[in-house]
């Protein structure tokens, strides 16, 4: 679905005059590969890079050095661009940024109408979508009352009314409370399994990360770790050196590991852990 | 500064159709130097609540005495309360808008009639006090990191030389560092300064970490009002009201439920570690 080769992207600040004052390296020769029908999670902190990755597979930005190819086109001219846009479709992180529509509705309609897709057809699309997501009951009503988690379905749906193949939240969660969180999450899950729609996630939230099928973490604009969440997971020194977390299983495991004990490090949830514990006692 | 709540209750829009009580009938004191904490998940009536505490909404019923004073009374000076009881909103980057970090900071005592002496000196404490380094204080606040301008929002604040401070989800959308530099800085300040400070969060770990007294609310009630050890034990009634109890809970709970004897105390990953080891080691 994604391929990027030695992507390199820059930041440059100005001065008044338009001078360059500095350049920031955000994309430090990334390479990454995506399957098709993937959950993959990227990880990593604030100015990591994640996100600067995830603004670039629809062209959003575009790199300075690199090749990228996004459902087996070449991301060099404009044109492409816009292809691709219409396969791979992205939610922000603030719910309130992305609604345009007065109607619930109306708003999942947006993209196909602008895609000039056969209004009988949008009709169906958005029903299914709002179906999937879960929010039929609320499409005649305003955006507005609706909660961040909600909100977050509705620009979800609309995506989906486009039909794409690929899916990227760029810390779509961030801003929404415990239950919001999972609603989405559950969402995404659903998406990825019954619809075999490929899901790029970027988050902070390590226990978002433990469904993935592939977690990448970021790191000063490279790959630092790659791997299955259990692989991932158990470098715990690895993660926290670069200030990130572990799930507390995780963490437990390690510090009990470290006095002596000699756990899987690779244990990921509660109940992986009580069973190991269980063992043992 | 002690806070005295009495039978708060709010209802918006009364008397209409679109009547929505967001309070009802809440007490609770808050101590002086106390670093208190408010969870309950969107919709609970935590930002109605905080809102109220600086006289920002006028309650429908009830009290707040703030020292001793119902805010809400007649005569009393709301510019004053406000200046005593400081409130950094949800995601208070948006609301910078000067041109460096100092100025900005500047702008809340610039208000006040005070000399540019005195202004100074109270942005440099400001600043100071957030651990924000010297040599970011002439650049512009949108030249930053999230956590940074995080910090120039809440130096804006504390500028005003509150006696409490109120956070609404102050960590919210930044990553783990950025929460934990933050954290550390405002249990740096309770100590020093010696402020109140009141803590509004929906994540249950963040608050088990900081708070000695946490406030939990759930559809406009308050449901608990204790310590976060004492409130944490209750891991199915938090998960029913919309709170997610940090999985060292969980883990903790079914541990007990297959034998073994653990305190229900227990907050963190690395207590239970502790517990841990040594019921395993006892019972071997």
């Amino acid at each position: 679905m994604v391929e990027a080769l030695n992507l390199i992207y820059e930041y440059q600040t100005a001065d008044e005059d338009g001078e360059i004052e500095s350049v920031v390296r955000a994309l430090d020769g990334l390479t990454v590969s995506v399957e098709e029908g993937e959950f993959l999670v990227v990880l990593g902190h604030n100015g990591s890079g994640k996100s600067t990755f995830a603004k670039h597979i629809n062209g959003i930005l575009t790199p300075k050095e690199g090749t990228l190819i996004v459902d087996s086109v070449n991301l060099d001219n404009e044109e492409n661009i816009w292809k691709v846009r219409q396969h791979v479709g992205m939610v922000f992180q603030n719910p309130d940024n992305q609604i345009v529509a007065t109607i619930v509705e109306e708003d999942v309609a947006f993209g196909p109408e602008n895609l000039g897709v056969d209004p009988v057809e949008i009709r169906k699309r958005v029903d299914n979508a709002l179906n999937l997501v879960e929010m039929s009951e609320y499409k005649k009503q305003s955006p507005n009352q609706l909660s961040g988690g909600q909100k977050q379905r509705i620009a979800i749906a609309g995506i989906i009314a486009m039909q794409p193949k690929c899916i990227i939240f760029d810390e779509a969660t961030a801003m929404l409370d415990p239950i919001g969180r999972k609603q989405v999450m559950d969402t995404m899950y659903k998406l990825n399994k019954e619809h075999n729609i490929t899901i790029i996630h970027i988050t902070h939230y390590m226990e978002e990360a433990i469904l993935a099928d592939r977690i990448i973490v970021v790191d000063k604009g490279k790959i630092y770790l790659e791997g299955t969440p259990k692989q991932v997971f158990a470098n715990v020194d690895e993660i926290k050196k670069i200030g990130l977390d572990v799930p507390d299983a995780t963490y437990l495991v390690y510090l009990l590991n470290k006095e002596g004990l000699n756990l899987d490090n690779s244990l990921l949830s509660a109940e992986e852990v009580v069973n190991a514990l269980c063992q043992l006692k | 500064m002690s806070i005295e709540v009495k039978n708060l209750t709010h209802i918006y829009n009364m008397n209409t159709s679109f009547e929505k009580i967001a309070l009802e009938k809440v007490s609770v004191s808050i101590k002086k130097k106390e670093f208190v904490g408010i969870i309950g998940h969107t919709g609970s009536g935590k930002s109605t609540f905080i809102n109220m505490l600086n006289g920002l909404i006028e309650p429908s019923h009830g009290q707040i005495l703030v020292n001793g004073i119902d805010i809400h009374g007649e005569n009393v000076n709301k510019k004053e309360i406000r200046q005593k009881v400081g409130l950094v909103f949800q995601y208070p980057e948006y609301q910078l808008f000067e041109i460096s970090v100092f100025k900005d900071v500047c702008y809340g005592p610039s208000n006040l009639g005070l000399s540019q002496q005195e202004i100074e000196k109270r942005a440099t404490d400001a600043l100071n006090a957030v651990g924000l380094k010297q040599e970011l204080w002439e650049k512009s606040p949108f030249e930053l990191s999230g956590g940074q301008k995080r910090r120039v929002a809440i130096a804006g604040v504390l500028a005003m030389q509150p006696e409490i401070l109120i956070l609404d989800e102050p960590t919210a959308g930044l990553d783990p560092k950025g929460r934990d530099e933050l954290f550390s800085q405002l249990r740096h300040m309770h100590k020093e300064l010696g402020l109140t400070i009141i803590l509004v969060s929906h994540s249950m770990e963040d608050v088990a970490r900081n708070v000695e007294h946490l406030i939990v609310l759930h559809g406009g009630r308050l449901v608990y009002d204790a310590t976060p050890r004492e409130i944490y034990k209750n891991v199915e009634h938090l998960e029913k009201i919309g709170l997610a109890p940090p999985q060292i809970k969980y883990i903790i709970r079914d541990l007990n439920k297959r034998g073994f004897n653990l305190d229900e105390n227990i907050l963190t990953v690395e207590e239970a570690a502790t517990h841990i080891l040594k019921a395993i080691r006892e019972g071997q």
